[in-house]
């Protein structure tokens, strides 16, 4: 396959981008991903998304004047990244950065995995509270799954077991 | 030199291993997990102390005999390496380029087996790797979580309620992880049939690249594939995602091969002895002509046609004949047309015992 961007070498990279939700796919050769600054998952070379993020950013803060001037100014409190920064290395500094750049970061997010929301792993000591939460969610299924099947004794031990749950949350 | 062991030896401990899950196919599987510390800026961000701080820490785990259960690890600093180290190191994917070149504290916790590689202050505070011949990510992600488990309990992660993992790029955001296998196609090449193949596999959220091979271009027929999502789906959506397209890939090449056998045996007889042959003798390889042979004689192992070699020798020349590795072997400084008869003379040498 030849490298749809120059049509000259072979194409050694193979994926899909999101744009406007829609998938896009590419099939092209290194130099023209190193140009493009494209997003190759799972490669060690030096390249990497960063470009094609900060191609986005830059497109998303120049369309609104004032307001995209305010947005780039943002800055990390904690590590001291700009927004500005951010769109042009499209690294995060730290992870307060996530906090700081959030009502820009979900568009992005959709953009690069069709997805805001992680629901994979969560760390026993740090994940504490969603682990809870989700353990509540997976019980009120349960729960509810016994109400249909009138199985009112068992499900009420459930909603008592998700009472305790939740207090300990709130508490 | 403990070092030297990582760099002497072209095949990894790890890759010795015979008869492994569809290695006709699949040449190893790979799991990497990204995470990074609480509180602490990402290594980018990191002044030298802060940097020194989290390679203490890590290594601390180690150092705490908690990851004893792994076997023998080895702890390196990146600066005790050289140059030439870091690239062989670089070449057997034992550490990443970035960790190579770009750290600062940059470290590394190694199983003596190498199928462990745990890098300290790459692009995120940790990256462990995990490794495997043949097809089994699913076995090579059960141990990557293990020791993601141990380190959870010494260490405060950064992970947020939403967006879970925090990660330096957001390609890794939420589950941190990379779940990759490399795998031989040839027939499917020889068929022109990868076309279809790999545009069929992006389409479902996997990225593919062409591997090895100088500059840009992918020889070899090698090509790795892995997960581009890391946010929204579970470790299990995504490492079974990759299971079903990649065992896909595996019975699509099977049976690309028999037709390959059945409809042209000669051409293909003669195309792989050829091959055996031109390696043999040769006196001058560049690394592009050495992939493309080698990928031969590897067709010619699985197809029956070479019964004086095996898989083990080709994982080997695989590595063994990259610029680094014949470096070490033949020398230092070398310009490519030293290397290129220094290459024909390691592979000459090495299938001359085979045969
Ligand atoms: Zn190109
Ligand atoms: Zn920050």
């Amino acid at each position: 396959m030849q490298c749809q961007e120059c049509g000259k070498r072979p194409a050694t990279l193979h994926f899909t981008k999101i744009v406007n939700g829609e998938k896009t796919e590419l099939h092209i050769c290194e130099s023209c991903a190193r140009e493009k600054g494209e997003l190759i998952p799972g490669t060690q070379s030096g390249f990497s998304i960063h470009n094609l993020i900060s191609g986005l950013l830059d497109f998303e803060t120049s369309g609104a004047g004032a307001m995209a001037k305010q947005q780039a100014a943002i800055k990390c409190e904690i590590c001291g990244m700009t927004y500005a920064q951010f769109s042009k290395i499209g690294r995060f500094g730290c992870s307060h950065c996530y906090k700081q750049f959030a009502e820009r970061l979900d568009p992005l997010l959709k953009r690069v995995h069709g997805n805001t929301v992680h629901v994979g792993k969560v760390p026993k000591r740090a994940g504490g509270r969603l682990r809870t939460k989700r353990e509540i969610d997976r019980l009120k299924k349960e729960m509810q799954g016994r109400i249909e099947r009138e199985d009112f004794e068992s499900a009420a031990q459930l909603r008592d077991r998700i009472r305790e749950l939740e207090k300990d949350m709130s508490g | 030199m403990a070092i030297r062991k990582y760099v002497k030896h072209a095949l990894s401990e790890w890759m010795d291993a015979a008869g492994a899950t569809d290695s006709d196919v699949v040449i190893s599987s790979r799991v990497r997990i990204a995470r990074n510390l609480r509180g602490m800026p990402f290594p980018m961000m990191a002044t030298p102390a802060h940097s020194s701080a989290v390679a203490d820490q890590l290594l601390g785990v180690a150092e705490s005999g908690r990851l004893n259960g792994l076997g023998k690890l080895e702890q390196i600093r990146l600066t005790e390496l050289t140059e030439l180290e870091k690239l062989v190191m670089v070449e057997k994917h034992l550490i990443s380029p970035n960790l190579a070149n770009e750290s600062r504290g940059g470290a590394l916790i190694l199983s003596s087996k190498e199928d462990i590689s745990i890098m300290i202050n790459e692009e995120d505070h940790l990256r462990i790797q995990c490794l495997s011949p043949g097809f089994q990510i699913r076995e090579t992600w059960d141990r990557a979580t293990k020791i993601d488990d141990i380190f959870e309990e010494q260490v405060d992660y950064a992970f947020d309620e939403k967006h879970g993992y925090l990660t330096s790029c957001p390609t890794n955001v939420g589950t941190g992880i990379r779940v990759s296998v490399m795998m031989h196609l040839p027939a499917l090449v020889m068929t022109g049939q990868i076309n279809r193949i790999l545009t069929a596999v992006t389409q479902v959220g996997l990225a593919v690249r062409g591997l090895y091979g100088e500059g840009s271009e992918a020889t070899g027929n090698l090509f790795q594939v892995s997960n581009q999502i890391t946010l929204g789906q579970s470790e299990q959506e995504i490492i079974e995602n990759l299971y079903q397209v990649a065992k896909q890939m595996i019975e699509h090449e099977r049976a690309a091969r028999g037709k390959l056998f059945a409809d042209n045996r000669p051409r293909v007889e003669d195309r792989i002895r050829r091959s055996y042959g031109v390696l043999s003798q040769a006196i001058i390889m560049d690394s592009k002509e050495a992939a493309q042979r080698l990928s031969d004689l590897r067709l010619g192992v699985h197809l029956g046609l070479m019964p004086e070699l095996n898989d083990r020798t080709l994982n080997e020349l695989l590595v063994a004949t990259q610029p680094g590795f014949l470096q070490i072997t033949y020398g230092e400084a070398m310009n490519p047309d030293d290397r290129d008869r220094s290459r024909a003379q390691f592979i000459r040498s090495r299938l001359a015992t085979h045969s």
